[in-house]
């Protein structure tokens, strides 16, 4: 009853605001009314009688504010005053709101855009039904994610945790649809696939586990919605027809939704095609070999009840099962689970690392924002003591006065958020249509568009950092004594005592140092990075891509082509060496392979000697790509199936399999399948799969002597072209002289090292990009913060500055009174972030190549960075404390 | 006029109640009959009443109409709901306690210790 009564009032006022104030504001009068009327009655005329009632009524501002608020509801109301009060006055001193508007938009604007890349790369899973229960097998404690296809049936058919296992892998193929043939990337499939995540087509059909029968038995195509539109103009007539893939007839079978871009959130394929077809598509099958583990990825759904831990379990003990059953292929069969998307932690673990901490440099960029509105918003408050004084006096009561300087602050901070935001989405969306490898890769997309939750985490930081620093004042509000402001003016607080705006200074000079040291880390990694010795020289150097199993070579004919390939392209001029390679060294990875001492009779996986980095070259290769011998010497064309099999392997190689580079000449070692291969040359260690990793052992063997010339990504062989003249010119030649060859065959020209750029060194360069993105913000927040109170603490102290100008102060003494305590701040705010900065950057070295915190250039750099901030900051306090007139200053007061 | 006390604070609120249980009252009214029970010995400064008056009603305890005063002005007239009268019953009978409890204790002797 009575909270229905309650309620009828909160309705009545809110929707009758105006009505309810007026009823009141008329029973109030009523009541001076009568009551004038009872003194008018006792003999007073009446006008004194009307006097005498409003006197006696009492204050009736204060009353007709209690009343209303008692009558309840004044929430909204209060608010919208407050609101129009806080406008009122960040309207008069538009310097202020502008620079914490900016400090708090960049901030909140990084916050944004660190998350919705995390969002959408971490948080969010795949865009398929029920991506909860979606989970990819990882294997071994170094949780790889490429299984052998034999062992993906054995654990699809044995498991009884998932609904059904799919495996797919990303290849790059040519597809001839009648007019010229272009590449395309698709996504091998087994034909469970769209089945098993719960896809359905847009048109046409999918193929299903019915439509496989051994190798090559389901000549199927599905197209991804985008292809189909590009390259298809949306003709729906498309299913049913033919096109030639690699020069093998396939059927286009349907389309798939829109919205289905594939199980891998980085790169959306052209279409997808049954695994079983492996040899039309990459040249060769393997789904037969368990020991070849390609990059055969396999997720599933979990089944309904069933824990991940259960299911580990359950993989677990089939993978015991296959060990035993397969010693000679298997070995360290344990799985785990994990997200798909990223090609399970293969991607997906260095993102999580990196973009976490990102994100906690990000969230330092807020933190050191808030100090510094904390601290402006402290001056402000003492600025504005006076009026706080009087409004304290009028009878507001305090938390009145605080509730409007709260609502300021988180007006502030979502005005700060809301142009963050946007910020965020205009450069998200940039990077959502950026192609970082339109080179190699048209296709890899960087999906970071923002969704719901990225706007509701730009909301709730900026009201958070909103009431975070607009509680800096509190005590300053809370402990304002009215009278004393009111009478002597401005509170002079006495003495040189530390105040919480100085602390918060320092602590967000320190924040922003941090920042400055780590992005001048990142940068010094990178171009030490760039600089360092691959073991190969990528400038001056042309990667040609000459895509042979897609132009329908076969095993045999691949070897004479390629030879053929490098003869042709020798003898353009201009050109010096030239040698072919299976895949490039720092190629998105490497292929790897274990050898064994030739000593060891049981060649178990366990009993390896090493698992080295394998590249099948062609004799020039060591010429082209400019690596040294250390000691032997090169193969030649006469190292082919006939001759004896023959390797050159790399220092690291033959310190672990033979003791030392020396003795490594001449020196034997076996492969898995028993082959012994004699070592002729002892070559540099470089980089191989990565530019951070530890030196690897890697050989590598004559192409002329490897059974086939296994696929790599888009092309089968790379030759590595040594060149001194415009590549342009070159490349040129290089391209008509190969279409002379073979008009048919697809081929691909790129500078090395900006393949490099786009590829092993992209990691870095994002990083260090991104640091140095967060570096900038930390030093103009800095700047933003020292500039604040340098500035105010020389406009609270221009009449002493005067006073001492008139005195006789020389120029050195007045900027030393001025700027004194505010520089001060400064070095001790740089020296603790520096110090912390150095610790943090420990972290950064996984990431950035090179990257050492303990460098004499970084250590200046950060020390001069500062100092240069500080001179900035201050430049303009300092003019102004410079030009004081005393005598203007004294005859004000 | 006798000598006038200040109110303790809740006071006003079981006042209020009291006087407007003895008819329907306006604001001013409401003060006039507290006047006239009290013997004009409670000091109310006017303008207090109407943040407890409107409080009380949006308790549910008055429920409040226009009309029209003796001397023909426009006033607001106050009148107990049944959870006002209720409240009245129960905040007499602890003031009473209250009342005896303290006269008590303050009437006490040291010979009744």
């Amino acid at each position: 009853m009575r909270a229905l009564a309650w309620f009828r009032c909160l309705i009545a006022k809110f929707f009758h605001r105006s009505e309810v104030a007026d009823d009141m504001e008329a029973e109030l009068r009523s009541h001076i009314q009568l009551r004038a009327d009872d003194l008018e009655r006792s003999g007073l005329d009446r006008a004194e009688a009307e006097r005498r009632a409003r006197i006696e009524f009492g204050g009736y501002e204060r009353y007709r504010q209690e009343s209303h608020e008692a009558l309840g509801g004044n929430f909204i109301e209060t608010f919208l005053q407050d609101m129009r009060f806080s406008l009122r006055t960040l309207r008069k001193s538009p310097g202020f709101t502008l620079v914490a508007v900016f400090t708090l938009a960049l901030a909140i604007g990084a916050n944004a855009v660190v998350f919705s890349i995390m969002n959408a790369l971490i948080l969010r899973p795949l865009h398929v039904p029920h991506a909860e229960s979606l989970y990819a097998v990882e294997r071994g404690s170094d949780q790889a994610i490429n299984h052998s296809f034999p062992d993906y049936v054995d654990l699809r058919d044995r498991n009884r945790s998932f609904e059904d296992l799919v495996a797919y892998n990303v290849n790059g193929a040519a597809l001839d649809t009648g007019h010229n043939p272009t590449s395309a990337w698709l996504m091998e499939v087994t034909a469970n696939y769209f089945d098993a995540l719960g896809i359905r087509p847009y048109l046409g059909r999918f193929f299903h586990h019915s439509d496989e029968h051994g190798p090559n038995s389901a000549p199927y195509i599905v197209l991804r919605y985008a292809y189909w539109h590009s390259r298809f103009q949306n003709d729906r007539s498309v299913v049913g027809r033919v096109v030639q893939l690699n020069k093998h007839p396939f059927t286009i079978l349907g389309v798939a939704p829109r919205d289905f871009q594939g199980t891998l959130l980085f790169l959306a394929p052209d279409f997808w095609v049954p695994i079983v077809n492996q040899e039309q598509v990459e040249g060769l099958n393997v789904l037969n070999e368990r020991g070849n583990r390609g990059i055969i990825m396999v997720m599933g759904h979990l089944k309904r009840g069933v824990a991940p831990a259960q299911a580990v379990a359950d993989l677990n003990s089939i993978g015991s099962y296959l060990e035993k059953t397969y010693p000679k292929d298997d070995s360290h069969m344990t799985f785990s689970l994990t997200t798909p998307g990223l090609a399970g932690d293969w991607l997906g673990g260095l993102m999580r690392e990196f973009l976490t901490g990102l994100m906690l440099l990000a969230g330092l960029i807020l933190l050191a924002a808030c100090a510094n509105l904390g601290s402006l918003f402290a001056a402000r408050a003492s600025d504005r003591s006076r009026e706080i004084a009087l409004r304290l006096a009028l009878g507001s009561s305090r938390r009145r006065i605080l509730r409007q300087v709260f609502t300021e602050a988180v007006l502030i901070s979502l005005v700060g958020g809301a142009v963050g935001s946007a910020g965020s989405v205009v450069l998200l969306r940039g990077l959502s249509a950026w192609r970082p490898f339109s080179t190699v890769a048209p296709n890899m997309t960087v999906p970071v568009d923002p969704d719901a939750r990225v706007y509701l985490v730009a909301l709730v930081l900026a009201v958070a950092s909103g009431l975070l620093f607009g509680a800096v004042p509190v005590r300053q509000i809370l402990r304002t004594n009215p009278y004393e402001v009111v009478k002597s003016g401005l509170l002079r607080k006495g003495g040189r005592r530390i105040t919480v705006r100085d602390l918060l200074l320092v602590a967000q000079i320190s924040i922003c140092a941090v920042l400055v040291t780590s992005s001048m880390v990142a940068v010094r990694g990178l171009v030490r990075s760039l600089r360092s010795n691959f073991g190969f020289e990528p400038r001056n150097a042309m990667l040609v891509g000459a895509s042979l199993s897609t132009s329908g070579y076969s095993d045999e004919s691949v070897s004479a082509m390629q030879k053929h390939l490098i003869d042709t392209v020798q003898a353009v001029p201009g050109v010096k060496a030239v040698g072919s390679v299976d895949r490039p060294p720092l190629y998105f990875g490497a292929n790897t392979a274990i050898v064994f001492t030739d000593k060891t009779a049981d060649l178990r996986p366990s009993n390896a000697a090493a698992e080295a980095m394998l590249y099948n070259i062609s004799p020039g290769y060591f010429d082209a790509a400019r690596t040294a011998l250390l000691a032997g010497g090169y193969f030649t064309w006469h190292d082919d199936q006939g001759a004896p099999r023959v390797a050159v392997v790399n220092r690291e190689f033959a310190s672990r399999v033979f003791g030392s580079p020396t003795s490594a000449v001449g020196g034997i070692f076996k492969r898995a399948d028993g082959t012994r291969i004699e070592v002729i040359g002892v070559a540099e260690d470089g980089k191989y799969a990565s530019v951070t990793e530890a030196p690897q052992p890697a050989m590598f063997l004559p192409t002329m002597q490897s059974p086939y010339a296994r696929g790599t990504h888009m092309t089968d062989s790379t030759l590595v072209v040594r060149i001194d003249r415009d590549p342009q010119q070159i490349s040129a030649a290089i391209k008509s002289a190969l279409r002379e060859l073979d008009p048919g065959m697809p081929v691909t020209i790129q500078m090395w090292d900006k393949q490099l750029n786009d590829s092993a060194l992209f990691a870095s360069r994002m990083a260090t990009l991104a640091l140095g993105v967060l570096g900038l913000m930390g030093a103009v927040l800095s700047i933003t913060g020292i500039f604040g109170m340098a500035a105010y603490s020389v406009s609270k102290r221009l009449r002493e500055l005067g006073i001492r100008v008139a005195l006789g102060a020389q120029r050195a003494e007045v900027l030393q009174a001025a700027l004194g305590r505010p520089l001060r701040l400064l070095a001790l705010g740089s020296a603790a972030g520096l110090i912390l900065g150095l610790l943090a950057t420990r972290v950064l070295a996984y990431i950035v190549y090179g990257a050492t915190p303990r460098d004499p250039l970084v250590l200046a750099g950060v020390v001069l960075a500062m100092a240069l901030l500080g001179l900035v900051a201050t430049w303009i306090p300092a003019q102004r404390a410079l030009s004081v007139d005393p005598l203007i200053l004294l005859r004000e007061e | 006029m006798a000598e006038q006390a200040q109110l303790l604070p809740g006071t006003l609120d079981l006042l209020i109640l009291k006087a407007v249980s003895l008819g329907p009252l306006h604001g001013y009214g409401v003060l006039l009959r507290i006047g006239q029970i009290s013997d004009s010995a409670l000091l109310i400064e006017q303008g207090a009443l109407y943040p407890a008056l409107f409080r009380l009603v949006r308790q549910g305890l008055l429920k409040a109409s226009w009309g029209t005063s003796e001397n023909n002005r426009r006033a607001k007239f106050y009148e107990l709901t049944a959870a006002g009268r209720k409240r009245l019953r129960d905040e007499t009978e602890g003031w009473n306690r209250l009342a005896t409890a303290i006269a008590s204790a303050l009437a006490a002797q040291p010979e009744e210790i």
